[in-house]
């Protein structure tokens, strides 16, 4: 069922020309690394801070508002880019553990920032410095900085186990 | 050309190489670290330029801003030359005899010339680029040429996988 739906995926049309055409995949590869940098980066941004270790003189909210609306423009490309990467090989992607487990820390790193935002950041606008900043929060921060760094780790070992230039 | 090739042979066929290609995770996961410090300069760069630009946070002057983010541009890139030089010695051939490669140092060296075309007036006179005397073109110009070559710096490095040499 489900690989019936990944078979036709990758025999639709834009799929098909992603995978035969003789550059399109290393360009949308390219800008895929670039909006991922950017969300690795700026994401680190603000739980570099949540931590206490970088932009210890800001408050919580002022470094999340002016790097969040960065890191989801960055996602937003990235997850474009990602999807069209998938759908020109789908039935290999989704057979690759690293693939799954990326996924499964994405799923992971988007579930640990919606526990922030609704339950332990609701009163991060308080959280002027860093000692103002509760443990929890800093542990949601830590986290993420790991989930990020693997995600970045399984992403790169994809291309490594199917065959692909690397 | 000869003697190039001829180094890159010799390199490939040094222990230190030998070990490194015989060892299935030392590219991925040098790969990964590389990346993730390109994802630190990437942020840091795009953030630093938005706010040269007049676009970032408004909020606090640029001096502040570029003293949040200059340490993330310049302390990665020991480590980016570390990874990049582990990973030539595992492929020699793979970038040394590789147009894109030597693109992609060319492009490194104007990165770093436009960041101190910045960096050094600021260190001078905090306010040189957003005081009262109306550098607001110029500040554009620079933090356009400074996004434009790291986004190349990017595309040369994924580049560098898809261009066949020998």
């Amino acid at each position: 069922m489900l690989d019936s739906w990944l078979q036709s995926l990758q025999d639709s049309p834009p799929a098909t020309a992603i995978r035969e055409g003789a550059t399109l995949f290393p360009w949308i590869e390219c800008v895929h690394v670039l909006a991922l940098t950017v969300v690795v980066g700026s994401i680190a941004v603000v739980d570099l801070r949540l931590i206490g270790w970088a932009s210890r003189d800001r408050s919580v909210g002022e470094v999340s508002a002016t790097t969040l609306p960065i890191t989801w423009s960055a996602f937003a490309v990235a997850l474009l880019t990602g999807s069209l990467l998938f759908s020109s090989n789908a039935t290999t992607y989704a057979h690759n553990i690293f693939f799954q487990l990326k996924m499964a820390l994405i799923v992971a790193a988007g579930a640990n920032m919606g526990l922030y935002h609704l339950l332990i950041g609701r009163d991060a606008r308080q959280w002027r410095t860093v000692a103002d900043t509760p443990v929890r929060a800093r542990i949601t921060g830590a986290v993420s900085l790991c989930l990020w760094v693997a995600v970045v780790a399984f992403g790169r070992w994809i291309g490594f186990t199917i065959n692909a230039p690397t | 050309m000869q003697s190039l090739e001829s180094f890159c042979t010799w390199l490939a066929a040094t222990p230190v190489s030998q070990a490194f290609q015989t060892t299935e995770w030392v590219i991925p996961a040098v790969q990964t670290v590389h990346i993730l410090c390109v994802a630190a300069v990437m942020s840091s760069v795009l953030l630093t330029d938005l706010r040269l630009a007049g676009l970032g946070d408004r909020s606090q002057p640029f001096a502040a801003v570029a003293r949040r983010y200059l340490p993330f541009i310049w302390w990665p890139l020991p480590v980016l030359l570390a990874t990049g030089t582990i990973l030539i010695v595992a492929e020699p051939g793979r970038a040394l005899q590789n147009p894109v490669f030597v693109l992609k140092m060319a492009l490194l060296v104007s990165a770093a010339a436009i960041t101190l075309a910045w960096q050094l007036p600021l260190a001078r006179n905090a306010s040189f680029w957003d005081g009262p005397d109306g550098r607001r073109p110029a500040a554009r110009l620079v933090a356009l040429a400074s996004i434009l070559v790291w986004v190349a710096i990017v595309f040369a490095g994924r580049w560098i996988a898809y261009i066949q040499t020998n």
